[in-house]
């Protein structure tokens, strides 16, 4: 009965988008928009926690259970098996969007009422195409007669806090930049795409940023410690799928503060959000149609892929159709000199869109060469780490300049003085990595260097006097960017891994540090079952950590994983894997120590923090000594 | 000196396509370089690459060609289409799915010796996944009449 009751609330919430789709044409139309958007997050969310209920009591009559749950599974994981799914993790997709509809449709908008109910209109027409795929091609409410009595289980490598929580960030963050490709083509048709539109639509795009930041490092840090392979980005087409609508976002929230500052770059800030929605569309699309040798392709049936692409099309199509038709009547924005905080601006944005560029067509290449000569390729970490780790470097160079330069026309004088501790750390961290820790990589010594290069001047930044929210954002993001090259490249070139076959007792030695063999037996879980093994780990005669690597093997579905034996230290993560038995007597050990490896995600995290900070926008940071916080001075805050 | 809007939106214009030009020079220059083409054992028996070119070789490990040297790390096992065959070696751990006459594509290239050395080895990700480009390999030489395609599982 539940889950009827959610299928048909699925059609009511598809009901309600169609009627939001109608406020578009005005006319009296628009006051459609509130109810309609109120009623298709109501309806979105009974028809989730009707699929959800299901999932919590096992409901075998639900074919979408039975294939991807068991009475087994911890509690947990039913409820995240909810959207570790294709159908599920499209109704979630819904779910999410309505609840953003809801909330433009709650929160006053100082472009006008006619404006909110276009924005929420094409939002309305965004979930529609979403709501027809369900409902004609995924219906996650198929019953299964006569039920079977236990179900088949999931797949052991989603059973995992990390994975379990990764698409619902993502999806928040793809969800934010629909709205803000709503708002860009609600500007396109008002012609209303100025400062008020940049201070509007901010806020959204740099919580869609922070989210999908904290999505993807969730999914790489996932990656790094189950996959085993104790590597934590793999430019596999499915990350890249993620990466895309990031960097897109990314080069969005900077060429939107210069349209809300300074009212230029009115037309590409608009092409920017339609190239990340429609990105974020096209993720969506290459990890849901199962183009992919991957983990993520959940849907292998043609229709679907169908299905996925007229829509795809659609919304891309329409998207760029009616920037091509609008943005020549956009007027010309503000001008500025090359030397100012809107030329550096403008060179990240160029550096963004060449990033964005390589990133897709190493992604996509591959795919439409087969599609027309038939030859299978692959474009791995090789391509990306020869064209994005250039770009990625000059970026970081403009990063510690741009924030001393002025608005509209700026001086190079104080540069010099201002960037001198920036220059001196980068120095001292290359010369340290070349003569202290003997690395000759030039693309390492340039990551050290870049890491210092940009963090210093981000916290100088960051120690200036009564800053704003949006200053202290930049800075502290900016920082991150830091601080995650540091991880990345001492996690890189500072590496130390043993590949051994021993036996119990045996002992190795890698670098000083030494690993012994204890013990290896059986270990069981609620469904698994396991060889564990015990490393005792130390470093000049003292034990540092005891590190328990197992093989597992699931029973329902029945299928063998790895689990690393992970130790991190304040200088890095000690990291044991363990093999086959030769048969006689010997295990294989793989072990690794990775220098600072979680800067890596802690430099992420620092992202999301700042972009969520810089929404509060130009309100002055409250100092903790009785410094008194200062209204803004630029009119009233961007609402949220 | 700020530039009049007119020649302002002209120069940053240029300035993106540019971008997207050096871009574009860019990844061609690096796809050139980096590419790793997918072959199956049919595909070698016609043209093999050259020693040292990185590919990724697909198909079915055969049955009872799994071995393991003295040192306890290097494996030996045979790919297979069904059609032809072609032998690797791999030192690491095997991935968790890896098992006999169950789909495997091996990234590496061909050594002076002639013998396929794997860096790396991808196994199938659960019991009913296979490969595409493996499934279109065996499809493939079950089609040129050679031998009949059996799906791993």
């Amino acid at each position: 009965m539940i889950p009827e009751l959610g299928h048909f609330a699925l059609w009511m919430a598809a009901a309600a988008s169609l009627l939001q789709v109608f406020s578009l044409a005005g006319r009296g139309l628009e006051k459609l928009a509130l109810p309609a958007a109120l009623a298709q997050a109501m309806f979105s969310l009974i028809a989730f926690a009707g699929l959800a209920w299901a999932f919590m009591v096992s409901d075998f009559s639900v074919q979408l259970v039975t294939v991807n749950s068991h009475t087994m599974k911890p509690e947990l994981y039913k409820f995240t098996g909810v959207w570790a799914n294709h159908e599920g993790s499209l109704l979630l997709w819904v779910l999410v969007l309505a609840l953003a509809g809801a909330a433009v449709a709650l929160v006053p908008c100082k472009l006008g009422k006619l404006f909110q109910a276009r924005v929420l209109g094409v939002l309305g027409l965004v979930s529609l195409g979403f709501f027809a795929f369900l409902l004609l091609a995924s219906n996650p409410f198929e019953r299964m007669l006569p039920a079977p009595t236990e179900g088949q289980g999931l797949n052991p490598l989603l059973q995992d806090p990390g994975l379990a929580f990764h698409p619902p960030l993502l999806y928040v963050g793809y969800v934010g930049l629909s709205v803000a490709f709503a708002f860009a083509v609600a500007a396109m048709l008002e012609g209303k795409v100025g400062p008020l539109w940049a201070e509007t639509v901010r806020p959204w795009i740099l919580a869609a940023w922070s989210f999908l930041t904290l999505g993807i490092a969730l999914g790489s840090y996932w990656a790094y410690y189950e996959l085993g392979w104790g590597g934590w980005w793999f430019w596999d087409p499915v990350e890249n799928a993620a990466l895309m609508p990031w960097i897109a976002a990314t080069a969005l929230f900077h060429s939107v503060v210069v349209l809300a500052k300074r009212d230029a770059l009115r037309n590409w800030t608009l092409l920017l959000a339609v190239l990340a929605f429609s990105l974020s569309m096209l993720g969506t699309f290459i990890v849901r149609s199962g183009l992919l040798t991957s983990v993520h392709a959940f849907a292998v049936d043609p229709t679907r892929g169908l299905f996925l692409i007229i829509l795809l099309s659609l919304y891309v199509g329409g998207a760029l159709g009616i920037y091509a038709l609008k943005a020549g009547r956009v007027e010309e924005g503000e001008a500025f000199d090359p030397v100012s905080r809107e030329g550096a601006l403008v060179a990240n944005n160029l550096l963004l869109s060449s990033m964005l560029g390589v990133v897709f067509i190493g992604t996509l290449y591959p795919m439409a060469l087969e599609g027309v000569t038939g030859t299978q390729i692959s474009v791995g970490p090789p391509y990306f780490n020869a064209t994005v780790v250039p770009l990625l470097l000059l970026m970081v160079v403009l990063m510690a300049i741009g924030p001393w330069l002025s608005w509209r026309k700026s001086g190079t004088a104080h540069l010099a003085a201002k960037l001198m501790p920036a220059a001196i750390a980068a120095a001292a961290a290359a010369f340290l990595a070349l003569a202290y820790f003997d690395v000759r990589s030039v693309i390492a010594l340039l990551g050290f260097a870049a890491a210092f290069w940009l963090g210093v001047a981000s916290v100088q930044i960051l120690l200036k006097r009564a800053p704003n929210f949006a200053t202290v954002g930049m800075a502290l993001a900016h920082l991150g960017v830091a601080v995650s090259i540091l991880g990345a490249t001492a996690s890189g070139a500072l590496q130390r891994e043993a590949l051994v076959s021993m036996r119990v007792g045996d002992v190795i030695e890698v670098d000083g540090w030494e690993a012994e063999l204890l013990d290896v037996r059986p270990v069981a879980g609620p469904n698994w079952t396991a060889l564990q093994a015990e490393l005792r780990i130390s470093r000049g005669g003292s034990e540092l950590a005891v590190v328990f690597p197992q093989a597992r093997t699931f029973t329902r579905p029945e299928m063998e994983t790895t689990e690393a034996g992970l130790k991190p230290l304040w200088r890095g993560d000690l990291y044991a894997v363990l093999g086959k038995p030769d048969g006689f007597g010997k295990w294989q050990i793989h072990f690794w120590f990775r220098p600072l490896i979680r800067l890596i995600w802690l430099g992420a995290f620092l992202m999301a923090i700042g972009g969520a900070l810089a929404i509060a926008g130009k309100a002055r940071v409250r100092l903790p000594t009785g410094g008194r916080a200062y209204p803004s001075a630029f009119g009233p805050q961007p609402a949220e | 000196m700020a530039a009049k809007p007119k020649s302002q939106r002209l120069v940053l214009a240029v300035l993106a396509l540019v971008a997207l030009g050096g871009a574009g020079v860019l990844a061609a220059s690096a796809l050139g370089d980096t590419s790793t083409y997918f072959y199956a054992p049919s595909d070698l028996a016609s043209e093999r690459p050259a020693a040292g070119r990185s590919i990724r070789l697909g198909g079915l490990v055969k049955e009872g060609s799994v071995s393991r040297s003295a040192d306890g790390l290097t494996m030996r096992f045979t790919v297979t289409d069904m059609a032809h065959e072609t032998p690797v070696s791999y030192t690491g751990l095997v991935p968790d799915l890896f098992r006999e006459k169950q789909g495997v594509v091996a990234t590496g290239s061909f050594g002076p010796d002639g013998r396929f050395q794997a860096k790396e080895l991808l196994a199938k990700h659960d019991e009913n996944y296979m490969p595409p480009e493996v499934a279109q390999a065996l499809e493939r030489s079950a089609g040129k009449g050679v031998a009949k395609a059996q799906t791993g599982a």
